[in-house]
């Protein structure tokens, strides 16, 4: 064997090394913060905790009103973001020309999911909170995310129709099907479990999100269930935040304990959607 | 709906349904340029809000300005400590994590079996869907004392703190996009080199990366612009003085952290709020068009590889 | 010109007159005259690119739905201009029904995919559908393979059972026409046999159009045969010879029809 191709063969090993260490220093990040989480967390998870109100300044107590502050903000942003959106993505696969002004819709929706969320949170502000006088509240908090998740919905619907193959839509319209007919009949059930799952990560991300809301939603203590969308709530992120940074004597266990909640939310529904989608994809093979 | 008899000819299609399809045709589309609405909403209403603050201290005070006292009887409103602050914390944050990433995309996308693969990929996923206070709580837990104890530190609230923690939020947006980018690049090119005799790193390094750089360049943009934008954990760990950091140690406080900790307490249509949101307004046109550079050159790479 | 064997008043015949077709700017298809006679089963052979398929979705307009393409030149079903104002091809496509190469059922349940025709007609009775359902698929011949269990995904189907019950899927429209483009290609000779048999018995009350490169199925099959050329990449391709396949696979009366039938041609 020569001199080249030994050197060769050490620089692959040496680069295989370097990057594996990089992909693992990443991986090992990852799993660090969720382990750390679960450890710090899951032993102030009760019943109580979960069922009762703050008390003592949040220093004990539950997140019950918290949980449900995230519910409610959550459910109302996916059902004012999912119709929209998902129409949208439906315009892109399968109505839009190919334009330049489908262009254009393409990068403004690529350029939405990247506009910081803190920016939603001044956009929800002057236009909903105080232009059009709804207030804090639910209503304004989930207009203001349902912006910021539209881009993943509209992605991922465009990207589930995408998947479909163009014979099944020919196959319909040769039956005498109309556009509409054929997407709301064949195309978008089969699309199906691709929209709902990017929906519900989209959804989740904004479930987590502080600064959309800082102006537009949250509130420090509420005992109370909200009773309308005009009520401001609390909220998981905003609450984890309130007690890290405002509250003297943090209260580890409750901070920790409301972080494991919200991570492992976020991260059952994402995984229990991703999971029954690839069970779908099994079912249905193109 | 009238039932029509089975016969051999049926004109019968309830005609209805393809005025319907006209109707729905045009209720979609118009959601389909909502994209282009809201984009333009956002610029607006932050313009309009911040018309006051352009009116009363004009732009140039407040791009040069090295003072932000924002309410003191004589209030100054300069922006330079709080770009200088978010340019310390991003900067720092891209030069710790750009290499990792990418050096752990090229492993993922080049070295890895498929199941590797396919565990990193979703690992990594997790990694991006962590809510931003969970990583400034992880990062007060134990980034913050690590730094105070390593360098010796009054407090461990610093530049420094914020970057690192930063670091580890924008890996996964440079992870995947990277990854993508060279997962793009078409394996004829690889074979080609593998079978001239070059190893999978040689193949890597002289045709793999060079056609999937402006890719990776894309991928590193939206690090850049997910880090310029983050803030709930630059808020929680840089300790938020409005001073021109001397060093990595200093506290600093950025544009996200000034808008995020100050917009609660101001008067409403008062000169702050207004200049509050004439900074929003700034790091909206700076993400803006760093997202659209980035767009742009993804767009470029992906009709380069469509035959 | 052709008739078929049961052609007293029979519907499903078409009429072309300088049917031309542009994709863009390129011309593929020009100059097409011929007659499409009912209950018959007219088979388009050429080789790959000639414009068989082009031509075939013409018929039903399925063209339309391509974006790019423009049809010139008249086609008559049964004397009504297919193309004219007062058809809609909504409607046409009711008509004149469609076969793909690949089978392409959707995912749902066998009798869904049947069914979704005549809903699609408004057809709500559960009866009617029954019906039509057990009408279609006997005369596809799946119904003995599937009668059990109509619930079944469609998806868990054989290829070849897949394609008849895209058959079915067709004919649960009752239309006078269905246009299969080369139906049989991706199956196995079993298959490719049922379905040619299904072929035979369908074309009692239904005009057939088909695509395929296969001479023994089109002779086989067959009652006409049109053979369609592109003698170069810059010109448009062209109806060559139609006529009685037997006629014409016995004694072709142009040469390049005889190479390619002889197979001495690209
Ligand atoms: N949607 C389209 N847009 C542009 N050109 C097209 C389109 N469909 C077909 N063509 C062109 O029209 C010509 C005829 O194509 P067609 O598919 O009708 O041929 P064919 O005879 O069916 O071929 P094959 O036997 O391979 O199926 C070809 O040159 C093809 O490139
Ligand atoms: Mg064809």
């Amino acid at each position: 064997m020569n001199r080249r191709i030994r050197q060769a063969r050490i620089a692959q090993t040496v680069a295989v090394a370097v990057t594996g260490t990089a992909a693992a220093l990443v991986v090992a990040a990852a799993l660090f913060l969720l382990v750390y989480i679960t450890v710090r967390g899951l032993p102030a998870i009760s019943w109580e905790f979960l069922t009762d109100v703050p008390r003592q300044q949040m220093k004990a107590g539950g997140i019950f009103p918290v949980i449900m502050g995230t519910l409610a903000l959550t459910l109302a942003t996916a059902a004012l973001s999912l119709p929209v959106g998902v129409a949208a993505g439906i315009y892109l696969s399968e109505y839009a020309p190919r334009s330049r002004f489908t262009r254009v819709i393409r990068l403004s929706i690529s350029n939405m999911a990247g506009v910081p969320s803190i920016v939603y949170g001044l956009f929800g502000l002057a236009l909903f909170v105080i232009l059009m006088g709804i207030g804090k509240s639910i209503l304004a908090g989930a207009l203001t995310l349902a912006c910021l998740t539209l881009p993943v919905i509209i992605t991922a619907t465009e990207e589930a129709l995408r998947q479909i193959p163009t014979d099944l839509r020919q196959a319909s319209l040769a039956l005498g099907a109309t556009r509409w007919r054929t997407i709301y009949k064949v195309v978008l059930p089969a699309a199906a479990p691709g929209i709902v799952t990017g929906s519900i990560l989209g959804l989740s991300r904004a479930a987590g999100e502080t600064a959309p809301i800082l102006f537009t939603a949250a509130v420090y203590y509420k005992r109370q269930l909200p009773d309308s969308v005009f009520a401001d709530v609390m909220a998981l992120p905003y609450h984890i935040f309130i007690l890290a940074t405002q509250v003297t004597g943090r209260p580890d266990d409750i901070i920790w304990g409301t972080a494991f909640v919200l991570v492992g939310g976020v991260t059952a529904i994402s995984v229990a959607a991703a999971a029954w989608r690839s069970a779908q994809r099994r079912k249905v093979r193109w | 709906m009238l039932t029509p008899p089975s016969s051999r000819r049926r004109l019968g299609r309830p005609v209805s349904s393809r005025a319907a399809d006209g109707v729905v045709k045009r209720i979609i589309s118009l959601s389909g340029v909502l994209a282009i609405v809201i984009l333009a909403a956002i610029g607006i209403f932050l313009g309009l809000n911040a018309v006051r603050a352009l009116h009363d201290v004009g732009f140039w005070t407040m791009a040069t300005g090295t003072e932000w006292y924002p309410t003191i009887a004589e209030p100054r409103f300069g922006f330079v400590p709080l770009l200088a602050g978010s340019a310390a914390v991003t900067l720092t944050a891209l030069l710790l994590s750009v290499p990792v990433s990418i050096a752990a995309a090229l492993f993922i996308s080049e070295f890895a079996n498929r199941r590797v693969k396919d565990v990193a990929k979703s690992i990594i996923e997790f990694m991006a869907a962590v809510p931003s206070v969970v990583y400034g709580l992880v990062g007060i837990a134990i980034v913050v004392p690590w730094v105070k104890e390593t360098f010796e530190l009054d407090s461990g609230l610093s530049a420094l703190s914020g970057a690192i923690v930063l670091a580890f939020m924008i890996a996964p947006t440079i992870v995947s996009i990277s990854e993508d980018a060279l997962h793009a690049v078409p394996d004829e090119l690889r074979q080609g080199s593998l079978a001239l005799g070059n190893t999978r790193w040689q193949t890597s390094y002289k045709v793999v990366l060079p056609s999937a750089s402006s890719g990776i360049l894309a991928a590193v943009m939206l690090g850049m612009g997910r880090a310029i934008g983050e803030t709930m954990a630059v808020l929680m760990l840089t300790g938020n003085a409005a001073r021109i950091p001397g060093s990595l140690f200093d506290s600093v406080r950025t544009i996200t952290g000034t808008i995020a900790a100050e917009m609660g307490s101001v008067v409403q249509g008062g000169l702050h709020q207004s200049v509050l949101f004439a900074l929003g307004l700034v790091l909206f046109s700076i993400t803006f068009a760093i997202n659209l550079v980035a767009d742009l050159v993804l767009e470029k790479q992906r009709k380069r590889w469509r035959r | 010109m052709v008739t078929g064997p049961a052609n007293n008043g029979a519907k499903g015949s078409f009429d072309l007159k300088e049917v031309s077709v542009t994709y863009g700017s390129e011309t593929a298809v020009a100059g097409v005259s011929m007659h499409i006679p009912p209950c018959a089963v007219t088979a388009l052979i050429g080789p790959s690119g000639c414009g068989k398929s082009t031509l075939l979705r013409c018929l039903n307009r399925m063209n339309d739905e391509l974006g790019n393409a423009t049809v010139g030149g008249t086609i008559l079903l049964d004397g009504v201009d297919i193309y004219g104002k007062e058809l809609d091809p909504v409607e046409l496509r009711t008509k004149v029904g469609q076969v793909f190469q690949k089978p392409n059922p959707f995912p749902m349940s066998i009798y869904d995919n049947v069914a979704y025709g005549p809903r699609t007609q408004g057809i709500r009775r559960r009866a009617e559908l029954d019906e039509v359902v057990e009408r279609s698929l006997k005369r596809s011949a799946l119904w003995g393979e599937v009668k059990k269990d109509l619930k079944k995904h469609a998806f868990e189907l054989s290829g070849g059972q897949q394609q008849r019950l895209c058959i079915a899927r067709a004919l649960a429209t009752q239309p006078e026409v269905v246009l299969m483009d080369e139906p049989a290609s991706s199956l196995d000779p079993i298959s490719t046999q049922q379905i040619e048999d299904t072929i035979a018995e369908l074309k009692e009350h239904v005009t057939i159009v088909i695509v395929t490169h296969n001479m023994q199925q089109a002779a086989r099959i067959s009652d006409q045969t049109a053979f369609m050329l592109r003698e170069s990449m810059e010109a448009p391709a062209e109806l060559i010879e139609v006529g009685e396949t037997r006629v014409m696979f016995t004694n072709p009366r142009d040469k390049r029809t005889e190479a390619y039938i002889t197979g001495r041609f690209g």
